[in-house]
């Protein structure tokens, strides 16, 4: 189907996808980088004008910043290591033959379906809430003192919540990926007399790690965002305990109004975002033909 | 009406040259098999042909006309493919019906010709079912059914049987054959098997890097190979090959021996060699013969007793032996 | 791995794997449970299950007290609208790239890709002021047109690997058989590639329901869809636990549902046909 007539039409189809996308991807990233060279503040219009790299100083060396970084990559990583973790013991017990797999599928999945700003108020305050929420009536049941989860633990309370919402999506690849496994491979290493324990660290493991790449680095895209879920449960509190980056910008743009270094803020996320994306686009390119 | 003839054909993919320039016709009613390795070009060759690649240089005619330029529709070809192709969201009368619906045909002349091609092909009971609800040889008559409602002035077949285990292949190699001799229409046939080759075609093109080898009757090409490659294509098993100094003897670079005319004896003969390995399928035993000039195949009764670690003598018929000069080429 | 295992282990894994399940939906169940409790039920300690009066009130009080149906409706306009708006603009592109492959193909999908990479948080700022300076804050318009162009690269994604799947013989079959371009796609390629729409379709309304960092930060009221509309009750004058859950329930029940229905389609389409 390489014909001279079907290029030129193809071309045409793709264009107005690429026009859109380069619009949406360099307007605001021009308009970003613009910023934030520029002093622009919302709230006191008339201090205009050039501000040099003092948003990008303000941005990185303001206290918040290293923080905030710290608990993004606790947040990010954490939830990885959880889900992975947790995704391949529950993918490997779910593809064991059992009765009823398909309702199975349907529970684990669920939580994927919840919108975080549900899945986090209800985390919040039906679990996390230290005098009525049931981990606090655990606590009580075992005549332990009420513990203020969210207060005390802010940073670990939103990584179970986004891990319980990734959850789904890592097991659901995992088992997609182990119930690819050919089971004569599997036959074979025991015929070889590998015990179950090696089979799986020599054969299921190294089937499972590239779709092990693909959760991880797609995660990563996501979990770099973590937004509603910062924003409902303790905004970013107490302090700036659970301060994320992305939640960062937000409070310089949106509370602070502070437009310069809000998009000095973003070119930075700009920067680490590609950092990821590098290693995501050579794994995906991988598969491509 | 059938007639195709290539005129300079070539095709190009940017630098690599898959066909050079080429000549070739194919009679009216005509069976003709491309046959060759994989990637020798015969498929491109065959989509060369349907219309399915651009020629970059050279022309095509079908019944005298210049279809170069033509869009494989309008070159009243019909094609069947490896995969099939069927389109698996519509029954078989959709999938039969198909190219006379895109034609325009009448309704009733449309449900004609599909219930006609059902009953030539054996399909008739499964023309409300989906490709995918098929057998593989069952999907391979409806592709064929596809074809021939067209009434096309020549088939193209790209290596259809390739997907079939091998008792179903030997069918519907004898049904196409059958087919051919009822619609007497041209057949282009393209395959990597020479025994598909040699049992379907009227005539053989043998091709090699897109060039064309040798074009013959099957036979034709069995007991005059114009070189050592299509010495060595055709024919099963393949014909054994010798250099040196028993070659100079007929005064050939290479001499070459079917295994079928070699003779056998335990006591006499030309060559002295010790049997490795006997396969004795009842009909035949294939012998392999290590000898002072290397591992010699030959074909033999079925009740041959000869096993492994016999000494035996080979003596080739004389009048069966090829000769080769040092380009590989026959010598007369 | 066909081999019969014993009753006795079945039963074991089976038990395992349900009771895994059931605490990874559990959230999920209680939320539902807790909807239909009355206010202090809610609140019971110790907690109460299934032992109390079931009742629709909560979610009547929040229909009708809390707007339910204006978020509803944005959502659906929003997630709905900004998704077959991509898809109108992504089925050309996808369809060009699978069946017209050109040597830059593969560089034009991983740059479509990369602007997905680009962090929302990163480009807030310009999109707000765009919004402002065009007087489209809090507009269903706006909110459409930003996540169309979020998932963009997802649906073509998407779209591509499905398209790619249809076997390149049978368009030519199509062809030597005498189809135009517009046949070809009309009794050929579009019924070959509607189950591949139709997961695409849902899975990037899923996505688009559930996105939660434009729909936060661009919409009051008037725009405001269900994610707005549940954040609305993490401020603690509106905190109550059987109406958070009606709401949430309400907000939830039909993406989960949909959900389900697309399962199956989920793992190969976020993961871009990378797992299969």
């Amino acid at each position: 189907m390489a014909t001279q007539a079907s290029r030129s039409a193809a071309r045409l189809m793709i264009s107005p996808s690429v026009i859109l996308l380069f619009l949406w991807m360099a307007v605001p990233l021009g308009m970003v980088i613009y910023y934030s060279f520029r002093r622009y503040r919302l709230l006191n219009p008339d201090r205009a004008g050039w501000a040099g790299w003092s948003n990008y100083s303000n941005f990185v060396f303001s206290p918040d910043f290293g923080g905030a970084l710290v608990n993004t990559l606790i947040l990010v990583l954490g939830v990885l290591l959880l889900t992975v973790i947790l995704g391949i013991l529950i993918a490997l017990l779910i593809d064991q033959p059992i009765w009823g797999q398909g309702p199975v599928r349907i529970l684990v999945i669920s939580p994927f379906f919840i919108m975080p700003p549900v899945s986090a108020l209800v985390w919040k305050n039906m679990f996390f809430n230290p005098s009525n929420g049931l981990f606090g009536e655990l606590f009580k049941y075992l005549g332990m003192p009420p513990y203020d989860f969210l207060g005390q633990a802010p940073l670990a309370s939103i990584v179970t919540i986004v891990a319980w919402e990734w959850l789904p999506f890592a097991t659901l690849i995992l088992l997609t990926a182990l119930q690819s496994l050919d089971g004569e491979q599997l036959e074979a290493a025991e015929m070889d007399g590998a015990p179950p324990l090696k089979r799986f660290f020599y054969i299921v493991l190294p089937h499972m790690s590239r779709a092990i790449t693909v959760v991880v680095l797609i995660q990563t895209i996501f979990l770099l965002g973590i937004f509603g879920e910062i924003l409902v449960t303790t905004s970013g509190g107490p302090g700036t305990a659970s301060t994320t980056l992305p939640f960062l910008i937000f409070k310089k743009a949106l509370l602070d109004f502070d437009v310069g270094t809000a998009a000095a803020g973003g070119i930075v996320a700009v920067i680490l975002a590609n950092i990821v994306a590098i290693f995501l686009m050579k794994a995906i390119g991988k598969n491509l033909d | 009406m059938g007639k195709i003839s290539l005129q300079k054909v070539e095709k190009r993919f940017g630098d690599v040259s898959v066909i050079p320039p080429l000549d070739l016709e194919v009679e009216d009613g005509e069976f003709v098999v491309f046959v060759g390795p994989s990637g020798c070009g015969k498929s491109t060759l065959l989509r060369l042909i349907a219309g399915l690649e651009d020629t970059t240089s050279g022309k095509i005619f079908i019944d005298g006309a210049d279809a170069t330029q033509l869009a494989p529709a309008k070159r009243g070809l019909a094609m069947v493919f490896q995969s099939y192709a069927l389109y698996p969201h519509m029954t078989v009368r959709k999938n039969i019906a198909f190219p006379l619906k895109m034609a325009g045909v009448p309704q009733a002349e449309i449900e004609e010709k599909v219930d006609y091609a059902a009953r030539v092909l054996n399909l008739s009971n499964y023309l409300d079912r989906r490709p995918g609800q098929l057998s593989g040889g069952q999907r391979q008559r409806v592709a064929i059914g596809r074809a021939i409602v067209r009434s096309p002035s020549a088939f193209l077949f790209d290596e259809p049987l390739s997907n079939l285990d091998a008792a179903l292949r030997v069918n519907m190699r004898l049904e196409i054959t059958e087919l051919h001799q009822n619609l007497k229409t041209t057949m282009i046939y393209v395959t990597h098997d020479q025994v598909e080759a040699m049992t379907m075609a009227d005539k053989i093109v043998v091709l090699q890097a897109g060039v064309v080898e040798q074009v013959g009757s099957p036979l034709e090409l069995y007991h005059r190979p114009r070189n050592i490659f299509v010495a060595g294509f055709i024919g099963s098993p393949k014909m054994n090959f010798i250099e040196g100094a028993e070659a100079a003897k007929q005064d050939a670079k290479t001499i070459g021996i079917r295994p079928e005319h070699v003779t056998i004896s335990k006591d006499s003969g030309a060559w002295k060699g010790t049997v490795t390995v006997s396969e004795h399928l009842g009909s035949d035993t294939f012998l392999h013969v290590e000898t002072d000039l290397g591992l010699m195949t030959v074909r033999s009764g079925g009740d041959v007793d000869v096993h492994h670690g016999d000494t035996v003598w080979l003596t080739p018929e004389a009048d069966k032996l090829h000769r080769f000069d040092d380009k590989g080429l026959r010598i007369a | 791995m066909a081999r019969a295992v014993t009753p006795a282990r079945k039963t074991v894994n089976t038990a395992a794997a349900w009771i895994v399940a059931l605490i990874i939906f559990f959230p999920i169940l209680w939320t539902i449970l807790t909807s239909f409790k009355p206010e202090p039920v809610a609140v019971a300690s110790p907690p109460v299950f299934l032992n109390f009066d079931w009742s629709f009130d909560n979610y009547r009080t929040v229909i009708q007290q809390r707007g339910y149906g204006q978020f509803f409706w944005n959502s659906v306009v929003i997630a709905f609208g900004s998704t077959i708006l991509g898809m109108i603009i992504a089925i050309p592109a996808a369809w060009a790239m699978a069946f017209v492959h050109g040597p830059r193909t593969k560089d034009l999908l991983m740059w479509m890709l990369s602007t997905k990479m680009m962090p929302a948080a990163g480009v807030l700022v310009p999109i707000y002021l765009i919004a402002v300076y065009f007087k489209m804050l809090d507009t269903q318009i706006l909110l459409t047109v930003v996540l169309m162009l979020m998932n963009l690269p997802i649906i073509i994604w998407m779209l591509y690997t499905y398209f790619r799947e249809i076997p390149v013989d049978i368009l030519e079959a199509a062809r030597m058989d005498g189809a135009t371009l517009f046949n070809e796609i009309v009794y050929v390629l579009t019924p070959m590639a509607v189950p591949g729409i139709a997961s695409t379709l849902l899975l990037n309304v899923i996505l688009a329901w559930n996105e939660s960092f434009w729909t936060l930060n661009l919409t009051a009221f008037n725009a405001a869809p269900l994610t707005k509309f549940i954040a609305g009750f993490s401020s603690p004058q509106g905190l109550f636990y059987a109406k958070l859950s009606a709401a949430s329930v309400m907000a939830f029940l039909p993406i989960l549902i949909l959900g389900w229905f697309s399962q199956k389609q989920l793992v190969r389409g976020l993961t871009f046909g990378a797992v299969k």
